[in-house]
């Protein structure tokens, strides 16, 4: 069966969208002081990295980034199988006491959100830990929210949502597909 | 359930070049967990794993445990003396009956070739081989692999001569067909007694003189002698066999380009290696003890997994 695509924002706008982003990140946390940015492997660290130069715009201080592999913390192994190859985890310095972001590309059922949440409790304790995603698709499984949003749709099961990143894709985009 | 591997790891005769760099590829990311302060994630939580090992181990038991924990599996130890099996228990009733009380995996270290692959034809748990007889021992090759390539970058045309009792090792079968499948060129050097009837048809290159092996080799796997091999005759002694075919300093100084040295542990030192070159800067023998566990993590990881065609389902 032939793919649909709809692009849902193009390059022009995920740039402006990062950029709101960024804004919001700060304001949500009243300044940098303490301001750690931590990416989901894999887009969300491209996510992170584009938040952070951002930030750093802005405010003239920017924040340290980490990235986060969750695999090794989702719930479905014995279900679905190991996923072919485990990403890094690095964190930077220490997390206790920081005030932790979490960048992911779409949020769906929330379990990565919830894969990142025990996997930051191993590493530490954060203050407070808020979640940034480009794209909520709508679909949670678990009672989890955003607290900065990029773009808000709300998908039936069969449609995906798939965010490119210049850095790994060529381009900046976010495709709506239908299959 | 069966997972790109299987459902047993028996040896690295059957895998595909293809099969071990997954392997390789998935024990990087493990490495670092052995780094955390916490040095554990939840990957198998609620499989239980035997650890069942019928000969003395010290190095790839507590390896093996390490890997299970750090993973958050449930891990039980029998040893052979002092379980029912020195009451006379076979070993196929044995896994039965640590099966019937419903564990997921059985690692085993056996003194008879061929037994893992008897054990796994019979009991439907995972079955991960940690050595059986003069047969594999394919953890021990995948870390001096992962090793190597640390090192090297590259496996493909990488010179490993393997040196010692090749006769009686199953270090030196599964670095072979494991060196092979990547790409690597790989001889061995030894006393032709150590040596086994027709290694010639294995495809690799053999030395007699240990000086002619460091000449050609970028890596030498250096095996331990078994010492109770001098009493039954198969080298003349000790202090002989050190000073043909020792791996000494002044012989690894002569080396014409850096030589990585391996040995699978434990050593015997002043017989098949000099502490010097044990201790020195071309060995690596301490970084293949850290592999190990990373490893063994990648192995029971994706053992443990069930069906990968489904992996697709799982995103978001």
């Amino acid at each position: 069966m032939p793919q649909n695509s709809i692009t849902l924002l193009d390059a022009r706008a995920v740039d402006r969208t990062l950029k709101r982003m960024a804004g919001e990140i700060v304001e949500h946390n009243g300044g940098t002081h303490g301001l750690v940015l931590v990416g989901i492997q894999r887009r969300g660290v491209q996510l992170a990295d584009r938040l952070s130069t951002l930030i750093g715009e802005r405010e003239g201080e920017t924040p340290p980034r980490g990235a986060l592999d969750i695999t090794l913390y989702r719930d479905d192994l014995q279900t679905i199988g190991p996923r072919p190859v485990v990403g890094k985890t690095e964190l930077p310095l220490d997390i206790d006491g920081a005030q932790v972001v979490i960048i992911d590309d779409v949020l769906y059922t929330g379990r990565t959100v919830r894969a990142a949440l025990d996997e930051l409790a191993d590493f530490g304790r954060p203050a407070r830990i808020a979640l940034a995603v480009l794209v909520d698709r709508g679909g949670r499984e678990l009672p989890i929210h955003a607290d900065i949003v990029g773009k808000r749709v709300d998908l039936p099961k069969d449609q995906r949502v798939d965010v490119l990143v210049h850095a790994l894709d060529g381009k900046d985009a976010v495709i709506l597909v239908t299959p | 359930m069966t997972s790109a591997l299987g459902k047993d790891l028996l040896g690295l005769e059957p895998l595909s070049a293809e099969q071990i760099r997954l392997i390789l590829d998935t024990a990087e990311p493990f490495k670092e967990i052995s780094e955390r302060a916490i040095k554990k994630v939840p990957a198998l939580r609620g499989s239980t794993i035997v650890n069942l090992f019928f000969e003395p181990s010290t190095r790839t038991r507590v390896s093996f445990e390490f890997a299970e924990k750090r993973l958050s599996a449930d891990t039980v130890n029998v040893a052979a003396s002092g379980s029912s099996v020195s009451k006379g228990e076979t070993l196929v009733d044995t896994a039965r009956n640590l099966e019937a009380m419903r564990i997921d995996m059985v690692v085993m270290r056996h003194s008879a070739s061929g037994a893992a692959q008897f054990l796994a034809e019979r009991i439907e748990s995972n079955v991960i081989n940690a050595g059986d007889g003069t047969h594999e021992h394919p953890t021990q090759g995948l870390l001096d692999l992962l090793t190597l390539r640390d090192h090297f970058k590259e496996l493909k045309g990488l010179r490993v001569c393997i040196c010692g009792d090749v006769l009686h090792s199953r270090v030196a079968r599964s670095n072979i067909w494991g060196l092979q499948k990547m790409g690597a060129e790989v001889a061995v050097c030894g006393p032709r007694s150590l040596l086994p009837h027709g290694i010639e048809q294995f495809g690799v290159q053999v030395f007699d003189r240990i000086e002619a092996a460091i000449e050609w080799a970028q890596a030498l796997n250096v095996l331990r002698l078994q010492l109770e091999r001098m009493t039954a005759g198969y080298i003349p002694s000790l202090r002989e066999y050190n000073r043909v075919f020792g791996v000494t300093a002044e012989r690894v100084a002569r080396a014409p380009r850096e030589l990585l040295i391996l040995h699978p542990g434990p050593m015997n030192r002043g017989v098949e290696i000099d502490s010097t070159v044990a201790d020195g800067p071309h060995s690596v023998i301490l970084n293949q003890v850290t592999n190990g566990v990373a490893i063994r993590m990648a192995v029971l990881y994706l053992l443990a997994g069930g069906r990968p065609e489904l992996a697709e389902a799982a995103k978001g």
